[in-house]
């Protein structure tokens, strides 16, 4: 089983603008959590992964004309996607070139900022149909000049996570040879009250699968990968392979995951089924891990059944980036390429003792070790769960 | 039965969306969650959410909550000492 | 080992009506509010199942239109969810925002993504199978097609429900239909299309 070749990636989060910034951050162990700076929003004290641009920056950064209808995440988007091309050196990406891209908020940022200004100032008006999740991916096909299958992904924190998969799906089907996939997520009042509401915000830094962790963190980032069909990689290098994959309802609860992490452990057995290996030939897991109660009992359940005894080793990133929502999943795809490439793991930040029920312990330092294969968990509200395998390229 | 009762009674089948229950059929001593009532998780949260409306009391541990959310007669007993509206 | 896929049973949700394999089963005045309208469907079909009240609207119809296409029974367990909608969840966005001004409800809060429906047709008839959400600008075959097609090539569905179920300022629109290998009418763009809107509706 060969799968999927993943011959790009940009990136753009708060632990880094670019590729570089992101791996010096993972290495050194550098959180991107503090309070808000940029995003405006009474509760100033909660801690956020923010991006340290601001929105009149990245308009800059991304030439964007006097009238633009780019949403911050679409803008996110457009940069992390830039990121991709320049890394890849496909600085004229071809016209039929496919993007799936997944969100939650999609541009729900504009209408909190101009709603109230728009019975009076009809040049912001353009942003009504920035709201749009699909505009957003519309958009940024339209920046790059990508005219050919464009998909945006409704399915909460695992939207990337499934934009991936399906993107390798069209690839081994035959019907798509090349195709940009990910997510984007700002920071928004609407998520951030929200998940205030369910009280499921830490008022510290998350501290996942710890036995006193208190909630999640909310991040923003956007990260896309670039998938190729065989014969179009040309001399570009191959990152990684998408070599398994898997999608799972939970059918427990709107938001809540089930006490045996059912749909997350359907979710990885049909993933390792998928790529044809073993449970013992996971060399590393990139956790979901959010830091709330609920998500880190019930996925370390899922562990238990999926792995036995043997639970190799595991980390969650959340603790760097917050939870990035509907780009966690590809930002962590992201995060599992790097490992693959350094032949390292990154720390599961802020961890100091094991939860009673489960006694796990995540990796807690970079650690160097031979990686073949990843697993990447991507669960979402509305019981979603994807897991993902990338494979070393051989 | 206080006005109290009644009154939570009302609100709850409001809230939280018990489409044809009565007042009526809500006992004081009833378990809400569980085989009583069968509320659920985000029911719990909607209750907290409630108390700081109607009664002005700021419940921020939700683990609190599944006391004070035991039956009407717990939440109007916890209201009675701690309302500030 | 592309097998050939068929349409069976499809639903429409519509103004004021429901419309099972060409058939209106149920019917009212178009101008009725959409919530009696849904209460009027659940009431008149008898159906059992009091978590449907605490659903937004959103999820009501997803879950209505899946009860009718499975006629109360129990649908196979690797029935696979592959739906798309134009507005998300916009309407309940909208209705959670007027809540951010005073105490942001956490009921409301949970539904303002489309794919919880997903979730609350998996709770219902215990879904564990693979689901998908897309946006789309407006009803595409194309994409179902595409989608459907690869999961049953894979093995990871037996039957698929493919839904639209669009709401937007009270004005909804719902088409579910169920594909498998079988029988039934060409799993094909043209036929999706007819049966999305029949002609002499």
């Amino acid at each position: 089983m060969k799968g999927v070749a993943i011959t790009g990636m940009g990136i753009i989060s708060s632990i880094g603008r670019d590729l570089e910034e992101t791996s010096d951050s993972l290495k050194s162990g550098r959180s991107g959590i503090d309070k808000p700076n940029i995003f405006q929003t009474k509760h100033s004290n909660i801690l956020v992964g923010e991006i340290s641009f601001s929105n009149s920056e990245l308009e800059n950064n991304l030439d964007l004309e006097m009238n633009h209808t780019f949403s911050r995440a679409t803008m996110l988007g457009a940069y992390a996607i830039k990121q991709l091309l320049v890394n890849t050196g496909l600085k004229d990406i071809p016209s039929e070139t496919g993007i799936i891209s997944g969100t939650s908020v999609g541009g729900i940022d504009m209408t909190e900022r101009y709603f109230h200004d728009y019975p009076e100032n009809t040049e912001n008006r353009r942003f009504i149909r920035a709201q749009h999740p699909g505009f957003s991916t519309e958009m940024i096909a339209e920046y790059f000049g990508l005219k050919g299958f464009v998909s945006t992904i409704s399915t909460a924190c695992s939207s990337s996570a499934n934009a991936i998969m399906m993107g390798a799906r069209m690839i081994e089907s035959g019907k798509l040879k090349r195709v940009i996939v990910g997510g984007s997520d700002c920071l928004t009042k609407f998520t951030l009250n929200g998940f205030h509401s369910l009280m499921i915000l830490s008022e510290n830094n998350c501290r996942p699968f710890d036995q006193d962790r208190d909630g999640l963190n909310l991040g923003e980032a956007a990260a896309y990968i670039l998938l190729e069909a065989d014969d179009c990689i040309g001399d570009r290098k191959v990152l990684g392979r998408v070599t398994g994959y898997g999608n799972a309802n939970d059918a427990f609860h709107q938001t809540a995951s089930s006490e045996n992490g059912e749909g997350a452990y359907l979710a990885i057995s049909k993933a390792l089924k998928k790529a044809g290996i073993k449970s013992r030939d996971i060399d590393y897991i990139n956790a979901h891990g959010t830091g709330t109660k609920n998500n880190d009992l019930s996925e370390s359940f899922a562990f238990q059944r999926a792995f036995g005894d043997e639970i190799p080793p595991f980390s969650s990133t959340k603790a760097y980036t917050g939870h990035t929502l509907g780009a966690a999943g590809a930002v962590e795809a992201i995060f599992s390429l790097i490992s693959l490439q350094e032949q390292k793991v990154f720390p599961n930040l802020n961890f100091k003792s094991g939860m009673k029920e489960t006694g796990l312990f995540p990796v807690t330092k970079p650690t160097k070790m031979k990686i073949s294969n990843i697993l990447s968990n991507s669960f979402g509200f509305g019981g979603n769960c994807t897991s993902l395998i990338f494979q070393k390229d051989e | 039965m206080s006005d109290l009762h009644t009154e939570l009674k009302k609100s709850i089948i409001e809230q939280l969306n018990l489409e044809d229950m009565e007042v009526n059929e809500i006992e004081n001593d009833e378990p809400l969650f569980g085989d009583g009532l069968g509320l659920d998780s985000i029911d719990a949260l909607e209750l907290i959410v409630l108390m700081e409306k109607d009664y002005g009391i700021k419940l921020s541990d939700p683990q609190q909550g599944k006391e004070v959310f035991n039956s009407i007669n717990t939440m109007a007993d916890f209201i009675e000492k701690n309302r500030t509206r | 080992m592309s097998k050939q896929l068929f349409i069976q049973d499809s639903v429409i949700i519509r103004n004021g009506k429901v419309i099972v394999n060409g058939k209106i089963i149920h019917e009212t005045d178009a101008d009725q509010k959409l919530s009696s309208f849904l209460k009027s469907i659940y009431k008149k079909q008898n159906f059992k199942y009091p978590k449907f009240f605490k659903m937004d609207s959103l999820s009501k119809l997803g879950y209505l239109a899946s009860e009718i296409l499975f006629k109360n029974k129990e649908p196979e367990s690797k029935t696979a969810l592959v739906f798309s909608n134009a507005a998300s969840s916009l309407d309940t966005d909208k209705a959670y925002a007027e809540t951010m001004n005073d105490f942001p409800s956490p009921s409301v809060f949970v539904y303002t993504l489309p794919n919880i429906m997903l979730g609350e047709i998996s709770i219902r008839f215990q879904l564990r199978s693979e689901n998908i959400f897309l946006i789309n600008e407006e009803f595409d075959p194309g994409y179902y097609i595409d989608y459907s097609k690869v999961l049953f090539e894979e093995g990871k569905a037996s039957k698929i429900v493919c839904g639209w179920v669009d709401l937007h300022n009270s004005d909804y629109d719902v088409f579910l239909c169920q594909i498998s290998p079988g029988e039934g009418y060409d799993f094909n763009e043209e036929e999706l299309k007819k049966l999305y809107l029949p002609t002499h509706e």
